[in-house]
């Protein structure tokens, strides 16, 4: 199971690493500053990519029902992958896979990335449409191969309310967020506990009522943290048609792809770097002086 | 979705106890009947998911196809209803008729193509028991985000109500399989006896 090479540089020697083992995990000990230099990339001011940001170079993945093989709205695929459980021995595997979508809801996200991001690469895992896929650990199977492969950006329009996943979801969300492989994750539809939306490590989405389709707003009330367009949207369907439907589903893979837009203008940004970039070029973010302190100090923050 | 044409007694246990449950039909049926209303709708469905053969039965109809769908099944996995079953979250879709594919399947069972539906599980502590359907809803009811929200709303009651009016025996097979042994034992037994007597006395009096 191999993926293509990213032109995203995922693994840089001057890189601190703080796996456990590298002597970095609990404190800098013997070693100063200049031990761990740390090449950065700012990102955009704003939030904003500056110059050309199409998404090329980057890896997106479509955790979901599969995607429609050459979708004219989609084109074709980098990888395709389905997460197979055995009746009798109930091991779970991530094989090659060739069946496209059972049900129009992945290939609805992938187009919605790929609109986003015309240039990103998208890789498919069907977590949905095979027998025991409603348990969540064929779930849990597909996401934790997705953060394996090293993607750039996961898109997860899923949740699952079994809490006995809790636990382990929220390790890989946090395993990914430091690997920087960004989840960008739905939150539930109904107000129901569900996860891993939940976590701070991932990025979460809900749905506004906007018309505007290029809207994106900060929830100052998380733990749902953004909101993107997720009402009436047009999208991509079996047969190589569209619908419109109405979802966080939605709203999520427009976050996704705006991910994959700023992280190919601005390939070192980490995982926290890109949701800081998503609350500045939020619409209703807005810049303002901060209020003057006791010592009379006004700082002017809208640059920062 | 690509409904098979098995006839209603080659129905799981758990779903042949459904059709034999009369005040559990009369439900279902209410269920259907009034989504349809809620919505303006052309239709409206129930299916229940049976586990064991992985598929979705349909239980109750109202309007186009009440006559002879009920009882035909599929694939869990497969098209909008399997995919609201297996992802646990409602759906709603627009423009469907310009989907030769869905047409195709849907035609197939129902003699009937929607433009427009909307999906929502029938959750019931947390297990998915299976997934209401609302066919060609009026215009103004359907597509919003609001109108999302309320078809989950009320399949959460419907999945709730069916809950209660399911027939003791399935009740406590699944009971047994939520506590993975045997039968409840004395102290327990009562408290589950006493809690059936109340449900009992609650539904009389509502009744």
């Amino acid at each position: 199971m191999t993926t293509t090479e990213s032109e995203r540089p995922r693994t840089e020697p001057e890189r601190p690493r703080t796996a456990p083992g590298q002597g970095l995990t609990w404190s800098l000990r013997g070693r100063g500053p200049e031990d761990v230099p740390v090449l950065a990339d700012p990102g955009p001011p704003l939030g904003r990519p500056t110059g050309p940001a199409t998404g090329r170079g980057v890896r997106v993945c479509v955790v979901d029902s599969g995607v429609e093989r050459d979708h004219p709205l989609i084109g074709p695929l980098a990888g395709s992958w389905v997460v197979v459980k055995d009746a009798e021995s109930g091991e779970i595997t991530v094989e090659p896979t060739t069946t496209g979508d059972t049900c129009g809801h992945g290939t609805a996200c992938a187009g919605i990335v790929r609109r986003t991001a015309p240039e990103c690469e998208i890789h498919s895992v069907r977590v949905l449409g095979e027998r025991f896929s409603g348990t969540g650990d064929v779930l849990m199977a597909g996401l934790r191969w997705a953060v394996e492969q090293g993607f750039d950006v996961v898109n997860l329009s899923l949740s699952t309310t079994r809490t006995r996943f809790a636990q382990e979801l929220h390790s890989l969300a946090d395993s990914a967020y430091f690997a920087r492989t960004v989840i960008v994750a739905s939150a539930h539809n109904t107000p129901v506990e569900s996860f891993p939306w939940r976590f701070a490590s991932v990025i979460s989405v809900g749905s506004h009522q906007e018309d505007d389709p290029e809207l994106h707003l900060y929830n100052p009330e998380p733990p749902v943290e953004f909101f993107g367009p997720g009402q009436n949207v047009t999208v991509p369907w079996l047969g190589g048609r569209t619908i419109r439907t109405t979802g966080n589903s939605f709203a999520t893979p427009y976050v996704a792809g705006l991910c994959a837009r700023v992280l190919s203008a601005h390939p070192r940004m980490t995982a926290f770097q890109l949701k800081n970039a998503l609350y500045l070029s939020a619409a209703n973010v807005r810049h303002t002086p901060r209020p003057s302190t006791a010592a009379g100090d006004i700082r002017d923050d809208s640059e920062n | 979705m690509t409904p098979r044409t098995d006839p209603a007694p080659s129905l799981s246990p758990t779903a042949a106890a459904t059709v034999a449950d009369a005040p559990r039909r009369e439900l279902l049926q209410s269920v259907v009947d009034v989504a349809r209303a809620i919505f303006g709708a052309e239709a409206s469905s129930v299916f229940l998911l049976d586990e064991e053969a992985d598929e979705l039965v349909f239980q109750a109809v109202s309007g186009q196809g009440e006559e002879f769908l009920v009882g035909r099944r599929f694939p869990a996995g497969r098209g909008i209803a399997g995919w609201v079953a297996t992802s646990g979250e409602p759906m709603v879709v627009d423009d469907l008729s310009s989907d030769t594919s869905f047409d195709r399947s849907l035609a197939e069972s129902t003699a009937y193509v929607p433009n427009a539906l909307m999906a929502a599980p029938l959750i019931s502590e947390s297990r998915i028991l299976g997934v209401l359907e609302v066919l060609d809803p009026s215009p103004q009811a359907r597509s919003g985000v609001r109108e999302l929200d309320l078809l989950a709303m009320f399949a959460r009651q419907a999945a709730a109500a069916l809950r209660v009016v399911t027939p003791e025996p399935v009740r406590e097979a699944e009971q047994r399989a939520a506590a993975g042994a045997g039968v409840l034992d004395g102290a327990r037994r009562e408290d589950a006896l006493k809690l059936l007597g109340s449900l009992e006395r609650l539904l009389r009096g509502v009744g």
